[in-house]
């Protein structure tokens, strides 16, 4: 059902764990549909320095997570904002269809944590 | 790699007595029962002493058996036959909020068309009440359908006296013995039982092959049309192998059954309360002790996620199943949990372990090595699990 590339993510996720004092966290998902990722951003000069993750969720969730980490780190905040739920599946070698609706938030969970950013610099 | 098989609630491997057996009527006596000459004729004796194997581990007569292609279709047999056939009496069904899809779809398939519905609840335990089957019943309910034990949670309903109810009601009295069928005793006199349905691939036998008790004088209408087997009740050329396979299966179980019940017991009890003593924040799903499946064990592993534990376990060659979503197919997790009075959290840990015939203790003690490290790990990359942490 699910790609080696999947299997690989959910057996060895990449930037697990949370960063303390986060430039940016970003939340999606609810304990309703069993998918809730946390993200956690560290900006300098707007790109992100280091990302940590924490999902609770189907083997999906977790692997486009740890996907997601991979596909942003080291990339301007602009460059992450492009980056789409889509080009995670992608990257993974694609996931089931049932799966990209419910488990497929790994990239709105990143746009979150930089709004999240954003809007606490702008505040500042 | 070990492989241990622990989702016999979902399907059973076929004995090899009773493949052997099968193979002979695909090959050799491949007559159609319904011919008149010897190859037909040695068909004809072998699937009606198959009917009276089935018969016989009910407490039913042989012309009461109908066969199927399975469960479902004897389910979706039991309740649209008897609708159609008493609609004229009344158009009022009652069945309970945990019954297999196999009859809530087909109830709610008939809602559609007109039918009234009531879905009984269950108690925390998921077990329906005889209180809440007393007040739905109704002058026009013509059918009250109660499995005997869920497939889910394993929880044994009290369907004798159900049934005691129903029956001086004046309705019908539908049964889908699935679960308990070859691993507790099932009598359709004690249980008082109209229709049953039951099913050969989960007792060792082949997929594909299914049965419907019908009590003598209980009228039900055909969903199929055609050559007129099975009485006029089911139309089509018996799937003969697979029907032999199923009374062989039977005759296996009856041996076998009361043995093989208390062996099963020790070894869910064993793991049952192995993954309540290794792990912490478990939650046992169902009842305990005999009101429950002696086969059947089902927990919720709060903080993680149902089908991220299967694929864990998979990886290491554990086979077993889930109540979340993602293993249901659809957004909501098991609607028996849900009805149990769950949360959708945790309804979503959900995690089905369901013993058989092979076995052993050290399949159990390898699951219990194995299940703690990965809820470990699992709960380390769980953001509820943190949360939980910070606010205790």
């Amino acid at each position: 059902m699910y790609s080696q590339k999947v299997m690989e993510h959910f057996t060895n996720p990449r930037n697990v764990g949370e960063i303390p004092d986060a430039d940016g966290i970003g939340e999606v998902g609810n304990t309703q549909c069993g998918d809730v990722m946390r993200i956690y951003l560290d900006i300098e000069n707007d790109i992100i320095k280091d990302i940590k993750f924490k999902t609770f969720g189907c083997g999906a969730a977790v692997a486009t997570s740890s996907m997601v980490t991979e596909m942003v780190k080291g990339k301007t905040i602009a460059e992450a904002l492009e980056i789409s739920n889509q080009a995670v599946a992608e990257a993974l070698g694609g996931l089931p269809p049932q799966k990209m609706h419910c488990s497929n938030l790994a990239a709105d969970a990143v746009h979150a944590a930089i709004k999240d950013y954003l809007d606490k610099r702008n505040k500042g | 790699m070990r492989r241990v098989y622990l989702d016999h609630s979902a399907t059973t491997p076929v004995d090899r007595e009773v493949a052997d057996l099968m193979m002979v009527y695909f090959t050799e006596k491949y007559g159609n029962p319904s011919s008149i000459h010897s190859f037909g004729r040695e068909a004809r004796h072998a699937l009606e002493e198959a009917r009276s194997q089935v018969a016989g581990l009910l407490g039913a007569k042989p012309e009461e058996i109908t066969f199927t292609s399975g469960g479902t279709e004897a389910d979706n047999l039991a309740i649209l036959g008897l609708a159609e056939a008493r609609q004229e009496k009344g158009r009022h069904l009652i069945v309970s909020a945990i019954e297999h899809h196999a009859v809530l779809d087909t109830v709610k398939y008939l809602e559609k068309a007109g039918f009234a519905l009531t879905v009984l609840p269950v108690n925390s335990a998921g077990i329906v009440e005889l209180d809440e089957v007393i007040k739905s019943l109704r002058p026009d309910t013509i059918l009250v359908s109660v499995m005997h034990a869920n497939n889910e949670v394993g929880s044994i309903q009290p369907v004798a006296e159900i049934g005691r109810i129903v029956r001086e009601h004046g309705a019908a009295f539908h049964i889908d013995a699935v679960q308990t069928f070859g691993k507790i005793p099932v009598n359709v006199e004690e249980l008082k039982a109209d229709l049953l349905t039951i099913s050969a691939h989960k007792i060792y036998g082949p997929k594909g092959v299914g049965a419907l008790y019908v009590r003598k004088g209980v009228r039900i209408s055909p969903l199929m049309h055609g050559g007129g087997q099975e009485k006029k009740r089911r139309s089509g050329t018996e799937n003969t192998p697979a029907i032999i396979g199923f009374g062989k299966a039977c005759e296996l179980a009856v041996q076998r059954m009361t043995e093989e019940a208390e062996r099963v017991k020790k070894l869910r009890d064993t793991l049952l309360t192995g993954i309540v003593e290794s792990i912490k924040y478990v939650k046992v799903n169902g009842p305990q002790g005999d009101l429950r499946l002696p086969n059947n064990v089902n927990v919720s592993i709060e903080f993680v996620e149902g089908e991220s534990l299967l694929l864990s376990l998979d990886m290491l060659g554990i086979a077993a199943s889930s109540g979340s979503a993602c293993t249901s197919g659809s957004l909501d997790p098991s609607h028996v949990l849900l009805a149990m009075g769950l949360p959708h959290e945790i309804a979503h840990g959900s995690l089905r372990f369901t013993l058989g015939r092979q076995n052993t203790e050290e399949d159990v003690a390898y699951v219990l090595e194995h299940l703690p490290k990965i809820v470990e790990r699992l709960r380390k990359i769980s953001p509820l699990y943190d949360q939980f942490n910070k606010t205790k």
